[in-house]
C-alpha cells in the first residue's frame, strides 16, 4: 500500500459491495471511495513502522484462550431461535429457494 | 473405456500421448465430540430440526465463542497418529461467504496459522505394495447447516443443527496418483481416526467426507490446472469422480482447449461431474483473524501426555500379525482396517494356525456376512466359534470341505462347531479299517472300472476317490483314502 491516495478505487468498492451483499446507489460510489481512502490512508501511517521481527499482538491483557469441557450445556430451544425468523415451518427456518 | 483397463491405474492413454493423474484430497472428519466446537448444544445426528442450537450457533448479537478442549485434543492426537507437526500456537480465522446456512456470514476456519503441519501416511494399494502420501496440514473448523430445497417449491428449508459441529479438515499433498491410490488413502485416514477414536469414520452419515482437487499432465510435466470435486461421500464414488473428471480434462487439453480452475460436482446418476457455475468471485473468501477468539496455545507436556495414551495403530499392529502369525502383509493390511477386526482375528488365532485363521476369517466369513447384508459386529460367529472351527479342521476332527458346511450351519444356528459336528455325526473318518470297508465297497460296485485302471487307465484313480468320499458322506479323510486306495489297487 505505497499510494496513500488511491487504496481502492470504484471497481474494488463495487467488488467489495458485491461480495457484502451490500446494495450502493451509483451517486454515491465516489464519495464512498473517497471516504474508504481517507481511512485507509489513515490506518496505512502505521505501515511507517518496521514490524518485520515482531509477532502480532493478539491481547493486551496476557489472557489466554479459555478451554471448555466437552459437555452438551445448550440447545432445546428452538423456540428462541426461531423468534425473529420472518418464516419458519415445522422447526426449519423457511428462506427463498436457493440451490446453485 | 475398454482401452483404458490395460493401463496403469492413473493413466489416461490419449490421442497425443499418454496422460498422468495429479491428485490431492481434502477430507473432512467430523470429530467425534458430544458438543459443538464453540457451543455447548448436541452435536449428535439425526435430532429434531433446530433442536441442536444455542445462540452462538444462531449467531445472535453479542454471543461469543468457546473453545471445545476435547476438540482440541482429537486434532493434537490425530496429528500424532499422522507423524505430523504440532503446532503449540495456531489461529482461527472468518472464512466470510453467504450461505442461508451459514448464519455467522462467515466460518471459523483455520488459514495460515493451522493446529497441526505437516505429516505423512503410509498407505496400503490393492496390489499389495505400499506407498506414502504426504499431508500439508490438518486445521479445525466449524460445519455448516443444512438446507432442503424439495420439500416446497419455491423456499428451502435450513436446519442449523450441525451449524459450528467441530470438523478437522485433512488436507494432503498432491502426491496421489490414481483414483484407486485416493481411495486407499480415504481408507487408511478413516481407519486411523477410528482407531484413535477421533472421528467415527461414518461416510453415508456424513461424518467423513472429501473434496478432491484433479488435474492431468504429460509424465514429467509440470502440473496441469486443477479442478476440485466437492463433497463426495464414498469411497467408491471418490475412485469414480476423479476418473471421469481427469478424462474430461484430457478430452479438453487434446481437443485444444484449457482448463478452467473451479469447482465442480459429482453427480452419482451419470457418473460424471459437471461445474457449480459459480460466480468467478464466490471464492474470494476474505479470510481476517477471528477477534473473538485468542490465539489457540497449549504446552509441550500436554502434547506429551495426548502422545503417550495413542492406542497402537494400524502400521505397527499390521507388522505384528504378519510377524506373530505368520500371515501374509496383504492379509494383515485388510484385519487391521478395522480395530473390530483385529481384536476378532487376534482372539480366533491365538494358539491356532494363524494363516488357516486368517482364510476363514477374510474369505469365508467376510464374504459370508457380506452376502448376507450383515454388518461385522453382527455376525452370527463368534471369534471363539471360529477359533473353534479352526481347531477342528487343524487337528484332522473334520475336512476342509465338512468344514463349509460346517460353517453355513454356524451362520444359521449360531451353535459351537463341535456341536454341531456332533450333532450331525460329521466327524471325519480316519480309522484304517472303516476306510478300507467302504473302499472295499466301491471296487466290488466297480469291478470293469478296476480292471480298466489295472490295464493302466490311471485317470481313473481320482473316480474311485470321489466314490469313497461320496460313500462316506464326505467325512473320509481324503489324505488316508487315497493312500489305502493307492495299496489296494496295486
Amino acid at each position: 500500500m505505497s499510494n496513500k491516495d488511491t487504496i481502492v478505487d470504484v471497481p474494488t468498492v463495487n467488488k467489495i459491495a458485491r461480495l457484502s451483499r451490500l446494495d450502493i446507489p451509483e451517486a454515491n460510489k465516489q464519495s464512498l471511495t473517497n471516504d474508504l481512502n481517507n481511512i485507509l490512508g489513515f490506518v496505512a501511517q502505521l505501515d511507517e513502522v518496521d514490524t518485520s521481527n515482531i509477532e502480532p499482538l493478539a491481547s493486551v491483557t496476557g489472557h489466554k484462550l479459555p478451554f471448555r469441557s466437552d459437555q452438551v450445556s445448550d440447545g432445546n430451544i428452538e423456540d428462541l431461535v426461531l423468534k425473529n425468523a420472518p418464516e419458519s415451518s415445522s422447526g426449519f427456518f423457511v428462506v427463498p429457494k436457493v440451490i446453485e | 473405456m475398454s482401452e483404458t483397463s490395460t493401463l496403469k491405474p492413473g493413466h489416461i492413454q490419449g490421442e497425443t500421448g499418454l496422460w498422468e493423474m495429479v491428485i490431492g484430497l481434502e477430507i473432512h472428519a467430523q470429530i467425534s465430540s458430544k458438543s459443538k466446537l464453540f457451543s455447548g448444544a448436541s452435536a449428535s445426528f439425526g435430532s429434531e430440526a433446530n433442536r441442536n442450537v444455542s445462540l452462538v450457533d444462531a449467531a445472535m448479537p453479542g454471543m461469543l465463542p468457546v473453545i471445545n478442549e476435547f476438540c482440541v485434543e482429537q486434532a493434537v492426537k490425530t496429528g500424532l497418529a499422522l507423524n505430523a507437526k504440532i503446532n503449540n500456537v495456531s489461529v482461527f480465522d472468518r472464512k466470510n461467504y453467504f450461505y442461508a446456512d451459514l448464519p455467522q456470514g462467515y466460518q471459523i476456519s483455520q488459514f495460515t496459522k493451522p493446529i497441526v503441519g505437516e505429516g505423512e501416511v503410509i498407505v496400503d494399494l490393492d496390489d499389495g505394495e505400499q506407498t506414502t502420501i504426504g499431508i500439508e496440514r490438518l486445521h479445525l473448523e466449524q460445519d455448516a447447516g443444512k438446507s432442503l430445497h424439495d420439500k416446497h417449491p419455491t423456499k428451502s428449508y435450513i436446519d442449523l443443527n450441525r451449524t459450528g459441529v467441530a470438523l478437522m479438515e485433512i488436507v494432503s499433498k498432491p502426491d496421489i496418483r490414481s483414483p484407486q491410490e485416493a481411495g486407499s488413502y480415504v481408507k487408511k485416514i478413516r481407519s486411523i481416526l477410528r482407531y484413535i477414536g477421533a472421528c467415527d469414520g461414518n461416510m453415508e452419515e456424513g461424518s467423513l467426507r472429501a473434496d478432491c482437487n484433479v488435474s492431468v499432465r504429460k509424465s514429467g510435466e509440470e502440473f496441469g490446472t486443477r479442478c476440485e470435486i466437492k463433497n463426495l461421500n464414498s469411497i467408491r464414488f471418490i475412485i469414480q469422480a476423479i476418473q471421469s473428471e481427469a478424462e474430461r480434462q484430457v478430452e479438453i487439453l487434446e481437443t485444444g482447449g484449457t482448463i478452467d480452475q473451479e469447482t465442480r460436482l459429482f453427480d452419482t446418476s451419470t457418473g460424471e461431474t459437471r461445474s457449480m457455475r459459480s460466480k468467478e468471485d464466490a471464492h474470494d473468501y476474505r479470510y481476517f483473524p477471528d477477534p473473538d477468539l485468542l490465539p489457540l496455545e497449549f504446552t509441550e507436556s500436554w502434547v506429551q501426555s495426548i502422545k503417550e495414551k495413542l492406542p497402537e495403530l494400524p502400521d505397527s499392529l499390521k507388522k505384528r500379525l504378519v510377524q506373530d502369525f505368520g500371515i501374509t502383509s496383504y492379509d494383515a493390511s485388510i484385519l487391521v482396517e478395522e480395530k473390530d477386526y483385529v481384536d476378532f482375528y487376534q482372539q480366533a488365532a491365538n494358539g491356532r494356525d494363524g494363516k488357516l485363521t486368517a482364510n476363514w476369517m477374510i474369505t469365508e466369513l467376510f464374504g459370508a456376512l457380506k452376502k448376507d447384508n450383515l454388518s461385522f459386529l453382527e455376525s452370527p460367529i463368534t471369534s471363539e466359534n471360529l477359533g473353534e472351527l479352526v481347531s477342528l479342521i487343524s487337528n484332522g476332527t473334520i475336512s476342509g470341505k465338512i468344514a463349509k458346511e460346517v460353517f453355513s450351519e454356524m451362520m444359521k444356528s449360531k451353535k459351537s462347531p463341535s456341536e454341531i459336528v456332533k450333532e450331525k455325526g460329521l466327524e471325519q473318518v480316519s480309522d484304517d479299517t472303516e476306510i478300507l470297508k467302504l473302499i472295499d465297497q466301491v471296487i466290488s460296485n466297480n469291478q470293469e472300472k478296476v480292471t480298466e485302471y489295472l490295464g493302466g487307465k490311471d485317470k481313473l484313480f481320482g473316480f474311485f476317490v470321489g466314490q469313497v468320499m461320496k460313500l462316506s458322506q464326505g467325512k473320509a479323510n481324503p489324505g488316508i483314502v487315497n493312500k489305502l486306495l493307492k495299496e489296494k489297487l496295486k
